[in-house]
């Protein structure tokens, strides 16, 4: 039988506040246990929680960008359950009317064709504690830096059907939310964690199939190999003649395999409930008319004006748009240099692939973007071969002069354009290679054409690299035949 | 509806109090008048009233971003019944 996987993603993102959603205390990462948590975070009696400014208007700048409705009015809710890092007993949450509505984001596959996956609603909602299970005489110890740190929880419509679809969706709001600055998105410290809904169904089949909830999934690779190992999970489940049952699973990424985690006897009951301790949220036209006019230029728009305006393909755009650091470094090595094509075979060749071989992101390139623009500037009209520029590429990486003018000056790599100085280096090369030239006079015309490859080698071995290639070829070319 | 000692039981456990059995079977006589006079509020027209999210005809003030407190773990620490290296130390909540 054929089966179709139906996969919807709830993708919770710490945003980059100062403070906590409810309480003045800092939500910095790393802090020493608990210097962090507060008589509010800690729920201890008689505090009040009041509902941090930049944690709403960070929602509605991701609501704006997904093309979300925005309601003008929103409610928190209690979401009640005992466990030890949830100290008031009951987590803040937005369950029936979250701060933002129904929208969209537009995802790049391998192919580059591109899908629409619809975001049924994003809410506010405040993080808990972390647990450590280490030994602590028999006991577990909390720490709660982390209670009250404010999260947007973007639900996803069941729309992707393959864990490739998945992750590219995953990318694309890490994408929307680094670009809109509201989080940091670093998945390794858990300021993008997501839950992953899979289910399977006979193709053609409407009726979707039983769902297994992974949760905690915290990185783009772990999301496809969580999916592809639940998927073969469910259908040998069903073709062996057994049932999918609802459940929450964990992925372990060191056996590449969910388990089940234990179902307790009882199903949770959260009994939620609008919170007496808030008011309703209300938000006016001018107000979301004033975020919408800070907008950053974002991720979809970019790939569409790197495509239209600039003439890059769709994969070029698609990787150059992909995080907003790589984005404007290139935009502005394309200014400097005012050719998009070479700007980004750079970027994307031998600027990534020398981050990559020393693992660095590109906010710390040591060649910045103005010395590599000015550096293909020099390529372009002819100051330096290819080959010298990845010379100076190397010595501007390795800090051995400021700008590319400096480093080609430093090394005499300035080429050669000269046609007098390059006819004295290949009589030079002439005069002392008569073996070759013997070779060349007795072969065969159509051969001779590769032949001449030696020549050149030797021609611009003695020019040190600087010589013009192409006025080398041609000017041995007619000194040769010349001989014939 | 009809009340059962079976869901005093459950909403005891989902809210962690201890009750005994001789508590048990007065709460359902107490909760079920409770849920009567809810049936006779539910009896009540409200078709085209929106629910209301707070008895206060209010909204929701919001602070500004900026970190105002300061760390008072040792103070706060002082009413725990144990701590270690910053953590609070409960029973444990794996196995």
């Amino acid at each position: 039988m054929q089966w179709e996987t139906v996969i919807g993603l709830e993708v919770h993102v710490q945003l980059a506040t100062r403070s906590k959603i409810f309480s003045g205390a800092s939500t910095a990462f790393g802090a020493e246990p608990n210097t962090q948590a507060c008589a509010v975070d800690l729920g201890l009696p008689g505090v009040l929680p009041v509902l941090n400014e930049q944690a709403v208007a960070m929602a509605v700048q991701f609501g704006l960008a997904v093309h979300a409705d925005i309601p003008e009015v929103s409610v928190f809710d209690r979401k009640n359950y005992f466990y030890p890092d949830l100290p008031k007993g009951y987590q803040t949450s937005q369950m029936y009317h979250p701060i933002v509505g129904a929208g969209d984001v537009e995802i790049t596959l391998d192919d580059e064709s591109t899908k629409r996956i619809r975001i049924h609603h994003a809410h506010l909602e405040e993080d808990a504690g972390k647990s450590l299970h280490e030994d602590f005489h028999g006991m577990t110890g909390i720490d709660l830096n982390r209670a009250g740190t404010p999260l947007l929880e973007i639900v996803s419509e069941p729309d992707m059907r393959s864990a490739k679809e998945a992750a590219a969706y995953l990318k694309a709001i890490h994408s929307i939310v680094t670009y809109l600055g509201i989080s940091d998105g670093n998945m390794a410290e858990g300021s993008m964690r997501c839950d992953v809904n899979v289910s399977v169904r006979p193709k053609g089949q409407e009726a979707f199939g039983t769902r297994a909830e992974i949760k905690n999934v915290n990185s783009f690779r772990f999301v496809e190999r969580a999916i592809a190992y639940e998927v073969e999970r469910q259908i040998e489940l069903i073709e062996d003649g057994g049932k999918v049952v609802q459940e929450t699973r964990l992925f372990d990424p060191e056996r590449d395999e969910t388990r089940s985690m234990r179902t307790k006897e009882e199903a949770n009951d959260y009994r939620y409930f609008p919170c007496p301790d808030l008011l309703p949220v209300v938000l006016d036209q001018a107000y979301l008319d004033h975020l919408r006019s800070q907008l950053p230029e974002l991720p979809a728009d970019k790939r569409a004006r790197f495509q239209n305006e600039l003439g890059l393909s769709v994969y070029d755009a698609h990787v150059l748009s992909a995080s907003r650091e790589m984005a404007e470094f290139f935009e502005e090595v394309q200014q400097v240099c005012g050719d998009a094509k070479q700007a980004a075979n750079w970027v994307q060749g031998e600027l990534s692939g020398a981050l990559n071989r020393e693992n660095l992101s590109i906010q710390n390139s040591p060649v910045s973007a103005k010395q590599l623009g000015e550096l293909i500037s020099r390529v372009l009209d002819d100051t330096i071969n290819g080959k010298a520029a990845k010379q100076v590429f190397q010595a501007l990486w390795n800090g051995q002069g400021d700008s590319a003018d400096a480093v080609i000056d430093a090394k005499g790599l300035k080429q050669v354009t000269d046609t007098g100085a390059i006819e004295a280096m290949i009589d030079q090369v002439i005069a002392e290679s008569p073996a070759q030239v013997a070779q060349y006079r007795d072969s065969e015309p159509e051969k001779r054409g590769k032949m001449i490859g030696y020549f050149v080698g030797q021609v611009m071995k003695a020019s040190r690299g600087t010589a013009n290639p192409q006025q080398v070829n041609g000017l041995l070319k007619e000194k040769l035949d010349a001989l014939l | 509806m009809a009340l059962e000692e079976s869901h005093v039981r459950r909403a005891a456990h989902l809210a962690r109090l201890a009750v005994s059995d001789d508590q048990a079977s007065g709460f359902v006589d107490d909760l079920s008048r409770i849920l009567d006079m809810v049936d006779q509020l539910q009896s009540l027209d409200t078709d085209g009233i929106a629910p209301l999210a707070h008895p206060l005809d209010a909204t929701q003030r919001l602070r500004a971003d900026e970190v105002t407190e300061t760390n008072q773990r040792d103070a706060f620490q002082r009413c725990a019944p144990a701590v270690e290296n910053g953590l609070y130390l409960v029973p444990r909540v794996v196995e």
